[in-house]
């Protein structure tokens, strides 16, 4: 193929613009704004446009003809011009809209402000709640099958994440506090610092930040797309309350599988730790009997009690995001992403209140 | 369409050479072939599960037939698919118009991508692709802000942005109202005279067959092939097979 080329001569008192090669999309990049300088810049009476060389004439092409006819605003003579390429001119003219382009409509971007947000947010926990109360007389909107198959995925396929980053949470905790005290001989004691971590803080807030990634993103993208999808439309008129059917199984899941993993944290966190205390020199039955002499059922009870309350605060935000999902492609991505960012900030929230409350109470 | 780049006439546009397709065991059809002419309205028709996309969807590149050949001016689609990619447009049954891009930007993407031209240019083209479907004045708007038969319109629109020379269209009136189906129609024989590009044509409705239709093929989920190809009027009045003349004729096959 040969690329557009364009010749501009005078002819007796007319302009003639001359046209060759392939007047195609892919052809006429470097001739375009010339040739369309060149019709704006005649000033003679009349303007001949030759197409006797031209190879191949495609939409473009004739979309450029047409502009250069226009940038004229006389009568153009043409050149060379077949029955064809006048048909296909003259349909792309009456096709060409008139005027300048419109602005895009302003409202679109619009994002909801933060009043009318926190209100949809308190909404929503409102009408969780009254679903849980109201649970008993719709029970059968509950399915089993759901718990099952959310547990596995909330629970049990969040196992080997969470072994392995308590295991290693409790060895980096245990050797960079036992460098420094080391120093004061004191370093049996790492054992009570990172035990007492581990079950009042580390465990449940650990837990919550990998429940809120794979758990809460999760349900704000099942059920955004279920909602993009309309699902949530044809549940609602079927008299299938949203809530009930899906979130509050969810919500149910998140919180018992919380402490299920909470142990599990706390126990891999302590093997994590002796492993670093035995290369240290101590042996396994003193750093047990030293967890044993300084922490309690308490502070273990203290950590499930906070899991489940993050569990049910993750799975609510998750829900919420997806649930109120908007329209367009990215509303899904952004209700994950709401769901992840809110279930970490009211996890972190609800566990400053919890070492409010814990002071006060003396726990 | 453009004239030094069209080849040969005689030529077939598309050539289909005992092609099959099956999923996992089943038999979707087998020992598919015709040849599309240039220039032609070509419709493949058949009921539900008859395989109409899914033939669609490897004339197309999008599925690589179990067996047999597909070949685009002059191009096979399964080795060369950058080539066919160039000389074909397709619109998908939903429209598939980018959502987070106005209908301007949708059809401009593929100036953008594939062509020098300045963006003054690319704008005054895809506006008149746009006005050539009837979308002039709804340029500026979303896929979300229009309706099902603009968004068909747009996708053509789309499809046609680099004037290809053969265009696939995926069931263009399936979920409009007959007014709309019916413009489609129209719009799709204005575009062959304007433009003289070829059609392939998935649909199952009677009245765009007749309206737009060269010649059509008729696949069927229980034959699992062709039960016939020619002109609608050939296929109604003197088809030996039951399920061709049911079609034709609106009837249930009891």
């Amino acid at each position: 193929m040969s690329p557009a080329r364009l010749s501009v001569a005078e002819d007796g008192g007319a302009t003639v613009i001359a046209l060759g090669g392939e007047l195609t999309a892919a052809g006429l990049g470097p001739v375009w704004q010339r040739a369309l300088a060149a019709a704006r810049r005649t000033r003679s009476a009349s303007m001949t446009i030759d197409l006797g060389a031209a190879e191949a004439l495609d939409s473009a092409g004739a979309t450029l003809l047409i502009a250069l006819e226009q940038a004229f605003g006389g009568t153009v003579e043409w050149r060379g011009l077949t029955e064809r390429r006048r048909g296909l001119i003259e349909r792309l003219r009456a096709a060409i809209p008139q005027g300048p382009l419109p602005r895009p409509s302003a409202s679109r971007s619009a994002a909801p402000g933060f009043r009318q947000t926190l209100a949809t947010r308190i909404a929503f926990f409102g009408q969780t709640v009254l679903a849980a109360l109201a649970l008993p007389a719709k029970l059968r909107f509950l399915r089993a099958a759901d718990f099952g198959r959310l547990g596995e995925r909330a629970g049990y396929q969040a196992v080997p994440l969470v072994g392995m980053l308590g295991f290693l949470i409790g060895m980096i905790l245990a050797f960079q506090s036992a460098v420094p005290m080391r120093q004061f001989g004191a370093d049996l004691y790492v054992a009570n610092l990172v035990s007492i971590s581990l079950f009042r803080e580390l465990g449940p807030l650990l837990c919550a930040t990998i429940l809120a990634g794979r758990t809460g993103s999760a349900f704000a993208a099942e059920l955004g797309t279920m909602s993009v999808n309309e699902e949530i439309s044809a549940l609602t008129t079927m008299g299938i309350d949203p809530e009930t059917m899906l979130v509050l199984p969810r919500v149910a899941v998140a919180m018992l599988v919380m402490p299920a993993l909470t142990i599990l944290m706390d126990i891999v966190g302590l093997l994590g730790m002796g492993f670093v205390l035995v290369l240290f020199g101590f042996t396994p039955g003193v750093i047990l009997a030293q967890v044993a002499s300084f922490t309690g059922p308490a502070d273990l009870f203290l950590g499930l009690v906070k899991s489940v309350v993050f569990g049910a605060a993750i799975g609510i935000i998750g829900c919420r995001a997806g649930l109120t999902t908007g329209g367009g492609p990215r509303a899904v991505g952004e209700a994950a992403t709401s769901a992840v960012v809110g279930g970490i900030v009211a996890t972190i929230l609800l566990d400053g209140l919890f070492a409010v409350m814990t002071y006060r109470l003396g726990i | 369409m453009s004239e030094a780049a069209a080849p040969d006439v005689a030529a077939p546009a598309i050539t289909v050479d005992g092609v099959a397709q099956g999923f996992g065991g089943r038999e979707i059809f087998r020992d598919v072939s015709f040849q599309v002419a240039n220039g032609e309205i070509f419709v493949i028709l058949g009921g539900s599960g008859a395989g109409k996309s899914t033939l669609l969807r490897q004339m197309i590149g999008l599925l690589p037939p179990s067996a047999g050949r597909i070949t685009i001016l002059g191009h096979d689609v399964a080795r060369e698919t950058e080539a066919v990619r160039r000389d074909i447009g397709v619109m998908f049954q939903s429209g598939a118009l980018f959502g987070s891009m106005t209908l301007l930007d949708n059809v401009m993407l593929p100036l953008t991508m594939f062509t020098d031209l300045p963006g003054a240019a690319r704008i005054e083209i895809a506006r008149v692709k746009l006005g050539l479907v009837g979308l002039g004045d709804a340029a500026m708007l979303l896929p979300a802000e229009i309706s099902g038969g603009m968004a068909k319109r747009a996708a053509i629109a789309r499809a046609l942005a680099l004037d290809p020379p053969i265009l696939f269209l995926d069931e263009p009136s399936a979920g409009l109202d007959p007014i709309t189906a019916a413009g489609l129609d129209q719009l799709i024989l204005e575009l062959r005279a304007a433009l003289g590009c070829t059609f392939v044509v998935v649909t199952h409705e009677l009245s765009s067959i007749f309206t737009i239709s060269d010649r059509c093929l008729m696949l069927d989920k229980t034959a699992r092939g062709v039960i016939g190809i020619g002109t609608a009027a050939d296929l109604r009045d003197h088809s030996d097979n039951p399920v061709v003349r049911a079609f034709f004729n609106r009837k249930a096959l009891t």
